[in-house]
């Protein structure tokens, strides 16, 4: 059920309740209470504040309303029929679209636990009731506030990070170490890159590798994997890690493939604006790593560790020795479908590695 | 009719912030929920429902600590605190109470909204 907006007051003295906010502060804000003196009051209040108000007679209905419509902040009255405020606090913290949603409860439950209740279930803060106008303005404004930060942090968090570390970081919250994950990794990066760094101006090399970055990233995260380093003019991703992937390795081989042909059209474009025209090289390998934030408190990243993402450095290094684009280990070949041509390299002996180890090349129609 | 059911500094605090013409709306929406809040308290009693009870109790405690009427306000809460009572005449006797202080908030409210 939701309220209109009711008309300013006629006549009389304005009310003291603040008159209109500036308008950046103004929110979207829902109130939930059953009663209905209470609800025209508060709605009556927060309109007065400047913000947009709806209103719900009950948790259900309220709930029903924050999963359809977007919502800042909401005042969360705890005696309701159908479902109470506690019902309502539960059930935003299980769901993953509602639970940063800031909650004031407005009540005038008697007696502290109540209230600590309310706090440990994720409320933001606790007015009694009647609310206190000045209280309430305070509070709320301190709540979008957090709010907004939140958010601005969400959005950096996106920003160095993927949106799946982000998501993971999100539901388990940040800890260094790490935990043991089957996973498939890949190392590529722009043969003759320091050729081309000192035949192109540095504007026109920021320009490129951008380019190139934006074509990787579209390939590898169309298959499900995750950029997790950009190394100058290469990059690692994780498939499989930190969300599980059900062909890992089949996943990260067209990604491969996919990469190639990108550069492919890239380069004739390259080629036709009278531009150097670029190579990659591109390692896989499979197996058991320990996946997790390394760092310290205060800067950290995600980060796989373990034989295979060494393994997958050393193979994209060889590409060049081998003149293959793709190289994979034998773990990523035994689990690639037929249908995807290779060819066997034989045992090598890779820099770092005590013995020499099977290499197989993908073939490129290219 | 009794004025002093309504505390008028709690009440001109209200006007002042909400704006007298919505305090008129608000008391008549008071006066028109109220009497189904003491229904439902009699109801309650009756059914020995004590969640209902409790409940009635709260709403019309919430409701008169908002207009200043504090003899209601403080009588609703002693029974939301309390919950119901095991002698059903001790509750009857708090109803009966409770409907008259009722009575007479709502017509000192009337007054103060209406002159």
């Amino acid at each position: 059920m939701t309220l209109g907006v009711s008309p300013p007051p006629q006549g009389g003295a304005p009310p003291a309740w603040g008159g209109p906010a500036l308008a950046a502060h103004a929110a979207h804000l829902l109130v939930a209470d059953d009663n209905k003196v209470n609800r025209l009051l508060l709605t009556r209040s927060l309109e007065l504040q400047g913000h947009r108000v709806s209103s719900a007679e009950n948790g259900r209905v309220a709930l029903e309303m924050l999963r359809r419509e977007s919502f800042d902040l909401l005042l969360l009255d705890m005696e309701m029929p159908e479902m109470n405020g506690f019902q309502v606090l539960e059930q935003l913290s299980a769901d993953l679209q509602l639970r940063d949603l800031p909650v004031i409860v407005t009540s005038s439950l008697e007696g502290i636990t109540h209230i600590v209740r309310c706090i440990e279930l994720g409320a933001e803060d606790y007015l009694p009731k009647p609310v206190n106008p000045v209280l309430l303005r305070a509070r709320i404004g301190s709540s979008l506030e957090k709010k907004r930060l939140r958010d601005q942090q969400k959005a950096l968090v996106r920003r160095f990070a993927t949106s799946e570390v982000a998501q993971d970081l999100q539901q388990s919250g940040f800890a260094l170490g790490g935990r043991r994950i089957s996973a498939t990794v890949m190392f590529c990066d722009i043969r003759g890159f320091t050729a081309l760094v000192e035949s192109q101006t540095p504007e026109a090399v920021i320009e490129l590798l951008n380019t190139w970055y934006t074509l990787m990233f579209e390939a590898i995260n169309s298959h499900g994997g995750v950029v997790n380093q950009m190394i100058g003019d290469g990059l690692m991703a994780l498939f499989g890690a930190p969300l599980p992937l059900a062909d890992a390795p089949g996943s990260a081989v067209s990604a491969a493939l996919e990469m190639i042909e990108l550069i492919e059209l890239f380069n004739i474009d390259q080629v036709t604006a009278g531009k150097p025209s670029i190579r990659i090289g591109v390692g896989i390998a499979t197996g058991d790593m320990v996946a997790g934030y390394t760092g310290t408190q205060s800067r950290a990243t995600y980060t796989c560790i373990g034989d295979a993402v060494n393994l997958a450095a050393r193979l994209e290094a060889h590409t060049k020795l081998a003149q293959r684009t793709i190289l994979i280990d034998d773990l990523t070949r035994t689990a690639l479908n037929a249908a995807v041509p290779v060819e066997a390299l034989g045992d090598v002996q890779l820099k770092g590695k005590a013995a020499a180890v099977p290499v197989f090349a993908v073939l490129t129609t290219g | 009719m009794n004025s002093s059911a309504i505390d008028h500094a709690t009440f001109a605090e209200l006007q002042e912030a909400a704006g007298a013409d919505f305090v008129i709306e608000l008391v008549d929406t008071f006066i028109a929920e109220a009497p189904q809040m003491l229904a439902e308290l009699r109801a309650a009693r009756t059914a020995g429902n004590a969640e209902q009870f409790r409940r009635a109790a709260h709403s019309l405690k919430s409701n008169s600590l908002t207009f200043g009427a504090m003899a209601l306000g403080a009588l609703a809460r002693e029974l939301e605190v309390k919950g119901l009572d095991r002698d059903p005449a001790a509750d009857a006797q708090a109803l009966t109470a409770l409907d008259t202080a009722y009575a007479q908030a709502a017509a000192a409210l009337k007054t103060l909204c209406h002159g």
